[in-house]
């Protein structure tokens, strides 16, 4: 095949995958991205595969085979573990550019040193940084989302942690730069195992900090690093469909990672470097105040009656498993003329929109899932607010107490409907450590159990009294 | 080799491409950021036409092999990252059959 036509393929791929991502802006249209972006990818494998330099054609079908048995199974993973899968996707992304930046390091230096032109270092060194702190980067964050035993859930800190980061930071560049200059040096081959390792060892250390309610942030990052290691490796390769799938795939994760930011209230700098030292002080709450909780007869019988309902979900939900049960509620609420809405804060869950996937996967229309932002308004309207494992996203200390960890956080205003039911499985605070002022005010009522438990119990009363 | 232009060409489709990429994110739904993810991480397995050189191209056995992994890891984001995105996709529904109704 000649330059221009693969050229012209590449173009056409890179035509598609931008089509891919335009009809991802209503989920009427999103299945045709899927369609495009196979599209292109078949085409860029087949025609790259077409080359007249690739001879090993058996190796090819069986690292695609061995690709195939095990994507399979990973596509086919239960819902709530969808951030874990991405992570270790990005894992893979990662390590995939790392390797191939690797591989062509070597390859030039042994076969022609005059390739290895200071451009071309600095693009190998970039991809190869970028492409193994990702893999373990992102193998730490799946480890901590799948909760791994030997993996801490909670943020690990120790002095000068920033400092000592950045120092290896700053040691793998020198190195770099190093390569850079030499790149034929006799101790260059020697050399550049270091930069690996301190890449590798830097993915891990920037995680350890980072608790769980960071997760969706720094999945958005990571996914962001491992689109720009796939920028790199088209710099190396002077492959421009490589430079435009990466810049794509780095300005989505660019993106979600502020959105993720402004619903936290976290500054841009703080996402930049990792979120680093985002460990909270845990504040020991004041004065003991007392919950009032509700049964589940009384919570369906004000349920019943209201025009208006907004449900707020949280990981909580996620975690129990209640998502099903939600929606039984949801039915059992429609069928009597009663208006169910889903409030959806934006850091919900465990990665960027995570509790619409749930939820559409309880087959629950997804014109009823409302943004924070539409549904604040509302607010005031609701007869209900129904808290389903979600907790720091409606805590009003966000609005007015200036010495909480989450000031300035936008919240969904669960506190302003006129009734407040709140399920929480114990009387703890959550992640976060901090006391939620929702659950203390005059409007709320908790129920306490387990979500699922908790719902299916509601949904039995409203079926038992739909009856009569 | 007229490097000095490669790299500028380069740069420039890099930026061009972050500015489209930017453009065309914006506009997602947000009820679709987790399949948007999923989708992207497909989309960056495009690391996949640099490993089947490196592993298919007459090269050392040691650099084959690190092409061999790269291709496997990038062909699994592939295959898991567009089915796991339009199973999630054929989720979302508007409205609900009567036939779902108990």
């Amino acid at each position: 095949m000649s330059h221009g036509l693969v050229q012209l393929a590449y173009l056409i791929a890179t035509v598609l995958f931008i089509f891919a991502l335009h009809w991802m802006n209503t989920p009427a249209t999103a299945r045709n991205g899927v369609y495009a972006g196979v599209a292109a990818m078949t085409i860029a494998i087949l025609v790259t595969w077409a080359q007249p330099e690739v001879v090993h054609h058996g190796w090819i079908a069986l690292a695609i085979l061995a690709g195939f048995v095990v994507g399979v199974p990973l596509s086919r993973v239960p819902l709530t573990a969808v951030p874990q899968r991405t992570a270790l996707s990005h894992a893979f992304g990662g390590l995939a550019a790392g390797l191939v930046g690797t591989a062509k390091y070597y390859l030039w230096f042994s076969e022609g040193p005059e390739n290895l032109t200071a451009f071309r270092m600095i693009a190998i060194i970039v991809e190869v940084l970028l492409g193994f702190l990702t893999f373990t980067g992102s193998l730490m964050a799946a480890g901590k989302l799948q909760e791994v035993k030997w993996i801490p859930q909670r943020p690990v800190t120790y002095p000068l942690q920033n400092v000592s980061n950045l120092a290896l930071l700053g040691i793998a560049l020198l190195a770099g730069v190093l390569l850079t200059l030499h790149p034929a040096a006799a101790w260059a081959p020697r050399l550049f195992p270091v930069v690996i390792l301190l890449a590798l060892t830097f993915g891990v250390l920037l995680i350890i900090p980072i608790g769980g309610a960071d997760m969706p942030t720094v999945i958005a990052i990571l996914n962001s690093y491992a689109g720009l290691a796939a920028v790199a490796m088209g710099f190396v390769l002077d492959n421009k469909l490589l430079i435009t799938a990466g810049a794509l795939d780095g300005s989505s994760g660019l993106i979600l990672a502020i959105i993720m930011c402004r619903a936290m209230n976290r500054s841009f700098t703080n996402v930049l470097f990792g979120a680093f030292g985002q460990a909270q002080q845990v504040k020991s709450g004041g004065e003991q105040k007392e919950y009032k909780s509700e049964t589940v007869e009384g919570g369906a019988q004000v349920l019943e009656q209201a025009n208006l309902v907004v449900i707020v979900p949280g990981y909580g939900m996620a975690v129990a498993q209640a998502q099903h049960k939600v929606r039984e509620l949801y039915d059992q609420l429609k069928k009597r003329g009663v208006t169910v809405k889903f409030a959806i804060h934006p850091v919900a869950g465990r990665m960027p929109g995570h509790m619409n996937v749930l939820l559409a996967e309880a087959d629950i229309p997804y014109t009823d899932l409302v943004e924070m932002d539409e549904i604040n308004p509302e607010m005031p309207q609701a007869d209900v607010a129904l808290v389903v494992g979600a907790n720091d996203v409606v805590n009003p200390a966000a609005r007015s107490d200036r010495t909480s960890p989450i000031f300035g956080m936008p919240i969904i205003d669960a506190d302003k409907a006129r009734t407040v039911f709140a399920i929480k499985r114990s009387k703890n605070p959550g992640f976060a450590g901090i006391d939620n002022e929702l659950y203390f005010s005059d409007r709320t009522w908790m129920l306490f159990g387990d979500a699922k438990n908790v719902v299916g119990e509601l949904v039995k009363q409203l079926s038992g009294s739909g009856v009569h | 080799m007229n490097q000095p232009l490669d790299f500028w060409s380069m740069m420039f489709v890099f930026v061009l491409a972050s500015f489209i990429g930017v453009g065309v994110i914006r506009r997602v739904s947000r009820l679709l950021h987790t399949p948007l993810m999923s989708i992207t991480n497909a989309i960056s397995a495009i690391a996949v036409v640099g490993s089947i050189i490196v592993t298919g191209a007459d090269y050392p056995r040691s650099i084959r092999i690190m092409g061999a992994i790269a291709l496997f890891a990038s062909m699994t984001n592939i295959v898991s990252g567009f089915l796991i995105t339009d199973r999630m996709l054929k989720m979302f529904k508007t409205d609900r059959k009567p036939a779902d109704r108990p």
